[in-house]
C-alpha cells in the first residue's frame, strides 16, 4: 500500500539531505487575541514548537477550539504571532509585504470549506490560475499549467471543468479545485486546515486518496490540521496532539496512536470504536477556554488519570507545575508529569 | 475547433477567455430576459435614450428657442402641436424630447460621480477598517446628515449656474448612501473564506479589493446606480424647478418651473405640466425596473431561488 511505502520513508529520516533544518518550523509560537472591554485575551496558540521536514506529512490533531486553525493561519503569516516565530528554511518569516508574497508562493493553504474558499463569481479556470496570476501575471503557458494542476488533483479531463462555476461542482470536486489552486505554484509546503471535514464520507475517501498520492511527491511537505484521528493515521508520518494552545504529545504516528502516553491522547483514542479500549473515557469538566488557561498542567482539571488517583505520586506537580513547552524535532515527546515519571 | 481534447473546447488561453466572456454574456442576457418587468424597463430606457440622442435630427433648434417659437401662446393640443404650446409658443412635445437630453445626461453623470466616489470610499473603508476606515465612515456620516437639498442649493448658489454645477451638487450629496451600502457588503464579502485564500495565495490589498471584493459588491453597486439615476433625475428636476438650473438649457424640471411661473396650474393648462412630470416618472420607473432585474441576474443566490 501507498501508506506503508510512505511510512517507511519517514522511518529513515537520515536519508533525507536536509534533515537538520526543517523546511517549516515554529519556535515558541504564541498567538494571543486581545480581549474586548477589559476581558482577558485568548491564548489561542500558547507556545508551540513544531518542525516540518521535507517530504514529511505531519497531522495536527485536537478538539475544536484548541488553536489548530490559528496555528495553521500563523504558519501562513495570516496571523501575526504575539511571541515566538515561524521559521521557513532556517530563516525567520518576515512580515513585509514583499517577503510575505514570496513566502506565500512556496507555502500554500488549503481551507476547510471548499464552497466558501472559491469565489462564486470565478470559474474553475480563474480559481486555479489565481495563484499563478498573482505571482507571474499572465503566463504564456497558463492554460497548460491550469490543466496540469487540475489533472494532478484528479479532475480529468481538465477541459470539462475549466469553464464551470463552483456551484456547478460537487463538494469533492470543489476541494480538488482548491487543491489544484494550491498545487499550481509547485509549493514546498501545503498547510491543509481540515481538508475533508466538510465533505461527505464517500467523498472524503477520494480526497484522502489524492493526499496520499501527493505524498509520493518527494519535495512536498504538508501539515494537515484535523480532528479526525483516522485521517491522521492514514496519511501522516508524525502526529502532534494539541490541547488548549499547546502541543501535549508529538511523535511518529504509530507510536502516538497505538501507544499514547498523554492522558488526553488516550481519551481521544478511547472514543474511537476501533481503538479496542474497554470503555471510552469521557472527559470531565468544562471544555477548555483559551481566555482562562488553568495553572499547573493545563489539562489537570479534566485529566482522567489524575482523577482516578493513578497519578498520586505526581499530583502536586500536575496541579502546580507547568510541564512546559515541548521541543521540536522528530522524536516522540509528551508534556505530562505522569507519563514522563512513569517511563 | 473540435480537436481530440474535447468537444468544442478552444485551445489557447485567449480563446478560452473569450469563450468564457461570451458564455457569461449569453447567460446574462438569458437570465435578464426572464424578468418581464426588467424588459419593460429596458425597452422604455432604450426608447427614451434613442429619442433623446436623435432629437437634433427632427427638432429644429430654432423652434425651441424663445424668440423663434413657431406657434401661439398656450395653444391646446392639436395635430400640429400634439402636446400644445407653452408660454412662448414653443411645442411642448419638442421641449420634453429636448429636455430628456439634459435630464438623462445630468442623471447619468451625477450618478457616475456619486457611485464611483461611494464605491471607492466604501470598499477602502470596509477593507482596511481600523482607524482610517472609521475616520472615512465618520466623514460619510457627516455628509449623510447634511440635508441633501439644502446642500445642493447652497452649492448651486455658490458655484456658477451651469449644468456641471448641478452634476457636482448631486454627486457630492448622494454618495454617502452608496458608501455605506458598499462598506457593509465589503465587510460581508471580506469575511468569506475565499478572501483568506486569496491572501494566502499572496494577493495584496489592491488585488483582493479589485478581483474579489469589487465583483462581489457590483450587484449592490449596479442596483444602487440604477436607483440613483432615477433619484438624480428627480433631484435635477427639483433644482431646476427651484430655479437653480442653467436658465439657458431646457430640462424637465426647467419646463415645470416655467409652467408654474406662467400660472399653468391655476389656468388649467395641463399639457404644459403633465408631459414633463410624466417623463420624469417614466424614466425613474424604467431605471428602477432595470435595477431590480439586474440585481436578480447578478446575484447568483437570488437567481437560484427563482
Amino acid at each position: 500500500m501507498t501508506t506503508h511505502a510512505g511510512r517507511s520513508r519517514s522511518a529513515t529520516p537520515a536519508s533525507a539531505p536536509a534533515v537538520d533544518t526543517p523546511v517549516l518550523a515554529t519556535q515558541e509560537l504564541r498567538v494571543t487575541f486581545a480581549g474586548r472591554g477589559g476581558r482577558a485575551g485568548a491564548h489561542a496558540v500558547d507556545g508551540v514548537n513544531l518542525d516540518l521536514r521535507t517530504g514529511e506529512i505531519v497531522a495536527l490533531v485536537g478538539e475544536s477550539g484548541c488553536g489548530k486553525s490559528t496555528l495553521a493561519r500563523a504558519l501562513l503569516g495570516l496571523e501575526r504571532p504575539s511571541a515566538g516565530r515561524v521559521v521557513f528554511e532556517g530563516e525567520p518569516l518576515r512580515y513585509a509585504t514583499r517577503a510575505l508574497r514570496a513566502y506565500r508562493r512556496r507555502v500554500q493553504l488549503v481551507l476547510q470549506d471548499p464552497t466558501g474558499a472559491l469565489n462564486p463569481r470565478h470559474t474553475v479556470y480563474d480559481a486555479v490560475a489565481e495563484g499563478l496570476r498573482i505571482h507571474e501575471g499572465h503566463a504564456r503557458d497558463e492554460r497548460e499549467r491550469v490543466a496540469g494542476a487540475l489533472s494532478r488533483s484528479g479532475l480529468r479531463p481538465p477541459e470539462r471543468f475549466l469553464l464551470s462555476y463552483p456551484h456547478e461542482l460537487s463538494g469533492g470536486q470543489r476541494q480538488r479545485v482548491v487543491i489544484a489552486g494550491a498545487l499550481i505554484l509547485d509549493p514546498e509546503v501545503i498547510v491543509a486546515d481540515e481538508p475533508v471535514a466538510s465533505l461527505d464520507v464517500s467523498v472524503r475517501g477520494e480526497i484522502l486518496r489524492l493526499l496520499l498520492r501527493l505524498r509520493a511527491d518527494p519535495g512536498l511537505s504538508a501539515l494537515v490540521v484535523t480532528h479526525d484521528l483516522g485521517l491522521a493515521w492514514n496519511i501522516a508520518d508524525r502526529v502532534a496532539v494539541m490541547y488548549l494552545g499547546r502541543i501535549v504529545e508529538v511523535g511518529p504516528v504509530e507510536e502516538v496512536l497505538t501507544a499514547p502516553s498523554h492522558p488526553y491522547t488516550q481519551a481521544l483514542l478511547s472514543v474511537l470504536p476501533e481503538s479496542g479500549a474497554s470503555s471510552p473515557v469521557v472527559l470531565a469538566g468544562e471544555p477548555p477556554d483559551p481566555t482562562r488557561v488553568p495553572g499547573g498542567c493545563r489539562f489537570h482539571a479534566r485529566c482522567q488519570v489524575l482523577a482516578s488517583g493513578r497519578a498520586q505520586g505526581v499530583a502536586d506537580r500536575c496541579r502546580g507545575e507547568d510541564p512546559g513547552v515541548l521541543e521540536g524535532g522528530t522524536e516522540a515527546r509528551v508534556a505530562c508529569h505522569w507519563a514522563n515519571a512513569g517511563d | 475547433m473540435s480537436g481530440p481534447a474535447g468537444e468544442g473546447v478552444p485551445a489557447s488561453a485567449r480563446a478560452l477567455a473569450w469563450e468564457r466572456r461570451r458564455r457569461a454574456l449569453v447567460g446574462f442576457c438569458r437570465q435578464y430576459a426572464r424578468n418581464r418587468a426588467g424588459l419593460y424597463g429596458l425597452g422604455g430606457l432604450l426608447l427614451i435614450g434613442m429619442v433623446a440622442l436623435s432629437a437634433p435630427l427632427f427638432i429644429d433648434q430654432a423652434a425651441i428657442s424663445v424668440t423663434g417659437a413657431p406657434g401661439q401662446r398656450f395653444e391646446s393640443p392639436s395635430v400640429e402641436y400634439p402636446l400644445g404650446t407653452d408660454a412662448f409658443g414653443r411645442s411642448v412635445l419638442d421641449l420634453v424630447v429636448w429636455g430628456a437630453r439634459i435630464s438623462l445626461a445630468v442623471g447619468f453623470l451625477a450618478t457616475f460621480v456619486s457611485v464611483a466616489l461611494g464605491t471607492l470610499i466604501g470598499i477602502v473603508a470596509g477593507h482596511f477598517g481600523g482607524l482610517g476606515g472609521n475616520a472615512l465612515m465618520r466623514v460619510t456620516d457627516w455628509f449623510m446628515v447634511l440635508p441633501t437639498l439644502v446642500m445642493a442649493i447652497a452649492l448651486a448658489a455658490v458655484l456658477s449656474r451651469s449644468t456641471l454645477t448641478i452634476v457636482v451638487a448631486i454627486g457630492v450629496t448622494a454618495w454617502p448612501v452608496t458608501a455605506r451600502l458598499v462598506r457593509a457588503q465589503t465587510l460581508a464579502v471580506e469575511a468569506r473564506p475565499f478572501i483568506e485564500r486569496a491572501r494566502a495565495l499572496g494577493g495584496g490589498h489592491g488585488y483582493v479589493m479589485v478581483r474579489h471584493v469589487l465583483p462581489n459588491v457590483m450587484p449592490v453597486v449596479l442596483a444602487q446606480t440604477t436607483l440613483l439615476v432615477a433619484e438624480a433625475i428627480i433631484m435635477e428636476s427639483t433644482l431646476a424647478f427651484l430655479g437653480l438650473g442653467d436658465p439657458a438649457t431646457i430640462s424637465w424640471g426647467g419646463i415645470l418651473q416655467e409652467a408654474r411661473n406662467a400660472g399653468a396650474v391655476s389656468s388649467g393648462i395641463w399639457w404644459y405640466m403633465i408631459p414633463p412630470g410624466l417623463a420624469i416618472a417614466l424614466v425613474a420607473l424604467s431605471f428602477t425596473l432595470c435595477g431590480r432585474a439586474l440585481e436578480g441576474v447578478l446575484n447568483p443566490r437570488l437567481r437560484e431561488r427563482r
